[in-house]
This record gives C-alpha cells, sequence and structure tokens, in this order.
C-alpha cells in the first residue's frame, strides 16, 4: 500500500552538501524507492530534481503564495546571518534574496521542520575558528537555542526543528526520519533534550565499537593505525558521543574507529571546537580529560587503574600494532 | 547594453553542487556574454587561520561533500611536504585507492544525476532519441538513474573498508592511511571494483573497458558508436552529441592543466602538465596568482602564499565570492578532459574543436576516466601487501611554507600553507572549479565557463536556456569547494 503523497522541499546553504551525498549512499532499499514507497515527493531538491532556474522560483513563490501545501523543509548547511545580519553570504542564485529570509518565509509554512547535519542543527563546522560568516543552527546556535528561526518556532504540526545532527549524516538517519514524518510517527518524546531522533542518538559511538575489548583493559593506541582503543591518546571520544555509527555500518562496513581514526563526536553541538587537537587526548596529572558518559570519576579511575593491571599481554602487544600479532588462544569452551 | 539585448539572471542552477547564478546578456539567438556568480561564501580559509596544522586533516574535507578526499588528500600532501615524510608503499596504495573510488563515484553522479537529465527535457519530446533520454535519465526516476545510484552505494563499499565513511574521512594522512589492509580487505576490495567493472561494461560502455580505452579516435569512437547506437550509455549521448552538435558546443579557453594525481612509489598515474597549442610543458605553480578585480573580495593579486581571504562585505565592487585564479596571467580549462590530453591518450585531441575542450570532450573525457581508474584500481588492489605498514609517522615543524596538490574529480586543486610558531599562519584553496568557474580579471578576460558559455543558441522563450545547462553542468561544477 502506498501511502498518501507528502511534500518535502530540500535547500541548502552554508554547507559542504555531504549530507546529501551521504543520502545518496542509502541501500536496500535505495533512496528514490525509499521516497516512492512512502510517498515522499520532492517538490525539489537541489541535486536531484529536473527543474532549475526559473522553475525553482516559482515553486517556492507558490508555496509562500499557498498554493502549494508543504509538508516537510529539509534544510542542509548551516545559515549564513552575516554580514552584520544580513543574511548576504548566501543570496540564492536567481532571486537576490538571502537564503536567511526564505527560510524565515518557508518554515512556518512546513507543518515539520528538519535540520539535516550538523551545520543545520547547530551551526558545525561552518561557524568554527572566528565564524566569519556568523553561521547558525536553524534552531540552535552551539548549545544555545534560538538560531535562525528562535526559540519559539514551531512548524505547522507544533513540533520544533528535528535535528538530524551529524557531519555527514548517515543515510537512514535521514531516510527514516523522513519514513517516520510521512506516518506523523514522531512526537517530541522521540527526540532527545538536542531534539536528534532517539532511533540514533540514544545509543553511543561505544556501543559496538570492535575496539570494545581494548577498551575494557585500558589497551591503548599511541599513534592512529594502531589498532588498541584511541580513548587514552586519540581524542576518541566515542564513550560521549551520541550515535549508532559502530551498530549501524557506514557504507557497508565501516565506521571512523573501524577506519582507524578516532570519534570526534560530529553528532553533537560545538564538536567543531573541541578546545584541542582532534586527534589527541588533553590530559591532568596523566589521567584523559572526558570520562565516558554516566561513569562517575572515581569509579572510572579506580577501574580503569585494575583493568589497566589486568592486560592481557596479547592486547598489550596488538594495541600499539597496526594488525593482529598476538591472536587469540584457542581454547575449548565446551562445558563438560 | 544596446537594446536589442536582453538580460537574464539564470538561477538557481541545480544539479551541480552548491548554488550558482549566472548572468547573462543575450543579442538575438545566443549569448552574447557570461557572468558567473559564486553566490555563497563560508570563509574556510579564515576559520584555519590560528589552528593546529593536524586539524586541518578534520575540517578540509568539509569544504565539499562530493569532492571531500581530494581535500583530504591536497592537505595531506602539503602536511607530508612540511613533515618530509613518505608514506609506504601500501599506504599510497590504499590512499589512491580511497581517492580514486571518490573520483570515480562523483563522475558517475555527474554523468547521471546531474547531467544527463538535461536531455530529457520536455523541450526536446520531438527528438528521435528522446524516449531513451526519457526512460533511463529523466530526475529520480530514470532507469540508469537509479541503477547508477545503487551501483555508486556499493563502490562506496570500499570506503567503509578503507575509509571507515564517505564522505569525510580522516583515514587520509600525510604518513599514509590510518587502516592497514589485512588478507580479507585485499579479496575484498576485488569483489567491490570487479563487480563495479562488470556494471560499467554492461551499463555504459556495452564493451569491455579495455576495448573502450582503445578508441584512438573520434573515427574510431564513431565506428564504436555505429557498431550498436541503441547500447550502452555513453552510445546514447554520443547520439545525441550528433543531433545536438555538443562537439563543438562551449568551447574554453585553448590551455588545460592537471597537477597530477595517484603517486604510487615515485610515479604519479595521472601526469601533471599544462596544454597549450599540442604541446605539453611543466607546471610552476610559483606562477599562479589570484585575480581580486572581479570578486567581492577585498587585497591586491597575489600568489597564494601571499594572498588573503578578506571578504568585502559591502560587496561594493564585483560579482561573485569566487576569486580569479590565473596561470601566468591567463586562464586555463581543469578537469577530466584536461588529465586525458595530458596522459597522452590518442583520443584526446581528436576530440578538440578548434583547438578547445567542448560539450562532447568533457563528457567523454569523464566517462574515459571511469574506465582507465577502474584498470588502476583493481591494480592498486591487487598489489596490497597485507600485514605490511600503511603509515609512518613524522613531525610538524614550528614553521613551514608547503603545498599540496592533487586532482579532484573536476580538475586541479591547490592548498597552500604557511605554518609559523606551529599554527597555521595563513591557509589557501584554489579548487577546480574556482579555475573554469573564475569572474573576469583586470583585463577584463572571462573565466573559462564564461568564455565558453559566449555564443550558446538560445530558442525562442527560454528563460534559461538549455544550451547553457549544457554547457555549465559539462564543466560539472562544484560551487562549494569554489569559494569554500
Amino acid at each position: 500500500m502506498k501511502r498518501p503523497g507528502r511534500t518535502v522541499l530540500w535547500l541548502q546553504s552554508g554547507g559542504c552538501g555531504g549530507c546529501t551525498m551521504s543520502m545518496m549512499c542509502a541501500e536496500n532499499p535505495g533512496l528514490f524507492a525509499t521516497l516512492e514507497n512512502f510517498g515522499l515527493d520532492f517538490l525539489w531538491h537541489p541535486s536531484l530534481s529536473e527543474e532549475s532556474g526559473s522553475e525553482v522560483i516559482d515553486i517556492l513563490n507558490d508555496i509562500i503564495a499557498g498554493k502549494r501545501t508543504l509538508d516537510i523543509l529539509c534544510f542542509e548547511g548551516s545559515v549564513l546571518r552575516g554580514p552584520n545580519g544580513t543574511g548576504k553570504f548566501h543570496i540564492l542564485a536567481g532571486t537576490d534574496r538571502p537564503m536567511l529570509e526564505w527560510l524565515r518565509l518557508i518554515a512556518p509554512l512546513a507543518n515539520y521542520v528538519v535540520a539535516v547535519g550538523t551545520c543545520a542543527t547547530y551551526g558545525g563546522i561552518t561557524a568554527a575558528g572566528n565564524n566569519p560568516t556568523d553561521a547558525t543552527g536553524l534552531q540552535y546556535d552551539g548549545r544555545n537555542e534560538g538560531g535562525a528561526l528562535g526559540a519559539a518556532f514551531r512548524g505547522r504540526s507544533g513540533l520544533p526543528v528535528i535535528n538530524i545532527a551529524g557531519c555527514p549524516t548517515h543515510p537512514n538517519w535521514v531516510s527514516e526520519t523522513l519514513m517516520l514524518l510521512s506516518e506523523d510517527a514522531l512526537a517530541l518524546s522521540d527526540l532527545d533534550t538536542l531534539r536528534r531522533p532517539r532511533f540514533y542518538a540514544d545509543h553511543l559511538v561505544h556501543h559496538g565499537c570492535s575496539r570494545n575489548e581494548y577498551y575494557e583493559y585500558k589497551a591503548s593506541a599511541e599513534s592512529l593505525s594502531e589498532i588498541g582503543c584511541m580513548m587514552e591518546n586519540l581524542g576518541c571520544v566515542g564513550t560521549q558521543a551520541h550515535g549508532d555509527c559502530n551498530t549501524r555500518a557506514w557504507n557497508g562496513e565501516g565506521s571512523c574507529t573501524r577506519g582507524g581514526y578516532p570519534c570526534i563526536n560530529c553528532t553533537a553541538p560545538e564538536f567543531e571546537e573541541p578546545g584541542r587537537i582532534f586527534t589527541e587526548t588533553p590530559k591532568i596529572g596523566g589521567i584523559p580529560i572526558g570520562l565516558p558518559t554516566d561513569m562517575p570519576k572515581a569509579w572510572f579511575i579506580a577501574l580503569a587503574s585494575l583493568s589497566k593491571a589486568a592486560t592481557p599481554s596479547r592486547l598489550r602487544q596488538n594495541a600499539t600494532a597496526d594488525h593482529i600479532i598476538a591472536p587469540p588462544a584457542d581454547r575449548n569452551t565446551n562445558l563438560k | 547594453m544596446s537594446a536589442d539585448t536582453r538580460r537574464i539572471i539564470a538561477g538557481p542552477f541545480n544539479r551541480v553542487e552548491g548554488d550558482l547564478e549566472i548572468r547573462l546578456d543575450i543579442n538575438g539567438a545566443a549569448v552574447r556574454e557570461a557572468y558567473v556568480n559564486s553566490p555563497l561564501f563560508r570563509g574556510f580559509e579564515c576559520i584555519l587561520e590560528g589552528k593546529d596544522p593536524r586539524d586541518a586533516l578534520t575540517i578540509v574535507p568539509r569544504i565539499c561533500g562530493i569532492c571531500s578526499v581530494s581535500q583530504s588528500m591536497a592537505a595531506a600532501h602539503a602536511l607530508a611536504a612540511a613533515e618530509g615524510v613518505t608514506p609506504p608503499p601500501n599506504g599510497e596504495r590504499i590512499a589512491a585507492i580511497i581517492h580514486a573510488a571518490e573520483n570515480i563515484a562523483d563522475h558517475l553522479t555527474h554523468f547521471h544525476i546531474f547531467f544527463m537529465a538535461d536531455f530529457a527535457r520536455a523541450i526536446y519530446a520531438g527528438e528521435p532519441w528522446y524516449g531513451m533520454a526519457f526512460e533511463q535519465f529523466r530526475a529520480k526516476n530514470g532507469t540508469a538513474v537509479q541503477d547508477a545510484m545503487n551501483a555508486r552505494a556499493s563502490l562506496l563499499h570500499i570506503m567503509g573498508l578503507l575509509a571507515g565513511k564517505w564522505p569525510h574521512t580522516l583515514s587520509v594522512q600525510p604518513g599514509g592511511a590510518t587502516k592497514a589492509s589485512d588478507l580479507r580487505d585485499r579479496v575484498r576490495l576485488l569483489a567491490i571494483i570487479r563487480q563495479f567493472k562488470d556494471w560499467i561494461e554492461k551499463s555504459i560502455f556495452a564493451a569491455p573497458v579495455e576495448r573502450i580505452l582503445a578508441i584512438d579516435s573520434l573515427d574510431a569512437l564513431r565506428a564504436y558508436h555505429a557498431e550498436a547506437p541503441q547500447s550502452g550509455s555513453l552510445r546514447l549521448f554520443l547520439t545525441i552529441c550528433d543531433a545536438l552538435e555538443l562537439g563543438s558546443m562551449g568551447p574554453g579557453p585553448k590551455r588545460f592543466m592537471s597537477y597530477g594525481a595517484y603517486p604510487v612509489e615515485g610515479r604519479h598515474l595521472l601526469p601533471s602538465g599544462i596544454w597549450e597549442d599540442g604541446a605539453a610543458l611543466p607546471v610552476d605553480t610559483g606562477l599562479i596568482t589570484e585575480d581580486l578585480t572581479s570578486a567581492w573580495m577585498n587585497g591586491e593579486t597575489a600568489h597564494p602564499f601571499e594572498g588573503r581571504t578578506l571578504p568585502d562585505e559591502a560587496m561594493a565592487n564585483g560579482y561573485s565570492w569566487c576569486k580569479a585564479p590565473r596561470m601566468a596571467g591567463q586562464t586555463v580549462e581543469v578537469g577530466a578532459f584536461a588529465r586525458m590530453l595530458m596522459s597522452g591518450h590518442p583520443l584526446a585531441a581528436t576530440l578538440l574543436h578548434d583547438g578547445a575542450a567542448n560539450v562532447r570532450a568533457r563528457v567523454v573525457g569523464r566517462l574515459f576516466e571511469i574506465a582507465s581508474t577502474v584498470l588502476a584500481l583493481e591494480q592498486w588492489a591487487a598489489e596490497i601487501v597485507p600485514g605490511e605498514p600503511a603509515m609512518v609517522h613524522g613531525r610538524l615543524p614550528q614553521s613551514a611554507r608547503v603545498e599540496g596538490l592533487t586532482e579532484a574529480a573536476r580538475g586541479s586543486l591547490g592548498h597552500w600553507l604557511v605554518v609559523e610558531k606551529g599554527r597555521i599562519a595563513s591557509y589557501q584553496i584554489i579548487a577546480p572549479t574556482t579555475w573554469n568557474f573564475s569572474p573576469r580579471d583586470a583585463t577584463g578576460t572571462p573565466g573559462p565557463v564564461e568564455l565558453a558559455l559566449r555564443g550558446a543558441p538560445v530558442r525562442q522563450g527560454e528563460e534559461t536556456p538549455v544550451s547553457v545547462q549544457h554547457i555549465v553542468r559539462s564543466f560539472d561544477p562544484c560551487m562549494v569547494c569554489t569559494v569554500h
């Protein structure tokens, strides 16, 4: 049974387009099949639609004039407020009107407003450094509510902006959110405190990390390309980062930690300015700053020193190698 | 502007990466002048200043969601130059595979999703080839569009295997790649690559890739087409080329450039060079300047080691956020076709029309590069030695002045990095589309696309002339890279 049609408008601004490029990696089913089977009709998408130029402007004006119903507005990229609040660092081509204004005109008309990617949700990498363009998220400016649309904003459905954070987003974080919205099946209680869909944000990147055994015994990699745990030395914050990256694979069977580099917490506000080098763990008195989520500090230190003392030789050897040099012993585990 | 000239502002120009606006002065039935505006400024060069140079590896891939790995490669090359390291052979091969997988995926996206959809527009409904174009390439629902999306997703399993994810990997490092491959990675890679090769041979070429790469002239290309005009997307494109004269449409400047790419054991698979008047010359990056005459930027024309990025917030003079890069004061066209010329493939020179590239040459160049790169992918994967390291570790000096050059899908990408007191003092980026979509310089010389649009035919009543769309998209612009 095909669902009744839901219209989707997709706009891009101060970002890299990578969330769209990632979304196009959806598999089994692919993106277009998913959209079709859930009645999701793209009125316009900048990478996928035929319409160009005046045809696009007609669509936008029809929405504003109430001639077309907009069910879902997806916005990818930060909203650029600069220079001086004018938004002119991105004037939408062919319109002489900053994207900031288009967003403020169209968002209130959408049933649901979806911020796709950490730029659109919280400002993201475009807001890094001295934030030259005064980039912000749709409803958050970093950790602070507000952003381009203001804290009080609600879509016609009554929901605030739905924040699919991630840099980039996993293809299915986006497609599953859209599928749920097509059924009006995503409620405020399905969003976490930063308004991320809980179906992926209630997990930690640590869950299912293939380096878990190294973590348990604090057998740490010292340099990139080594296969030990990357928390102690290499800046990995997978124990704090929200996302199901290691239980839901990327591009077949990947994840950042499986690719040999640390989790940088890209689903979080202000991940772009960690106050340290991305690939180094800051320490005080030899103890890494940044505890695993929900873990009392004293217990963590006690457990860490205990597990470090108990590290099997196999893990100690492998942790600083780039492939397994000491395989697990073969044991007969049959209970007799 | 004379009385018989009308002006069109074409935009938003979709099915390009990022936002693009083009001002067209139209005289009678043809474009007289074009002015290309890159309307989005994000300021990555400003964001990078003051940071630890190693953080560039996290930040620069996020310049672009479609050529993310190319940005990583350029940064890694610059940092490797600063550290004085060369990756071990396995690391070079793995980095080349990751990079090449992205470039192939981008070519695939360009042809199937960005470019061909315009031939399925209603304006062509009367053409004999329209039925096939509509069936296969109409936006979103075309059969070849959906097939290509699936093939692309499967190809990008290479990223899951070697790079963690795509886009925005941190696996590409100055000293190689972060994941050393094991025994099964090698064969799994070969399985992915061979499946993809089978797909392009069936869907795009309707012939073995070796047979395609042996096509050595325009006549031989015509003979291949005539064998089975209905078979394979390349042949459909060639049918359309003949019908719409795409082989002479959109002539660019008659100079081409490639920085070269895929260094493995001292040799680049794609050679560097500048092509002018049939001769290949070495690239001297010391002769590159960026001219700010038509850009909303403050400052003087300068080499990227000296140049700054100071946006003119009043947007007083100029018509684009894009600077105008020039090689020895001249425009150059970059991209897959430029690389094909530089590699000495005999077909390339015969695709030139009056010495210039054109819509057909650019698109054929890309499809041929898919074929040749797939063979390279297969070879690199086969040559991976399981157990050998993929990465060496260097130390960054407190000060450095280095460049990182590579080829993204769309052409030459360079990063110019100055390190002082261990921090980034200056980071200047010139992306492929900065070259191709540059505005006019101080001499009034138009950028390559601005030149290519001169004379583009305009049909009665067209608001965004379809010929303009073919020409613009034949360059595969990446606007987010352009200004960054």
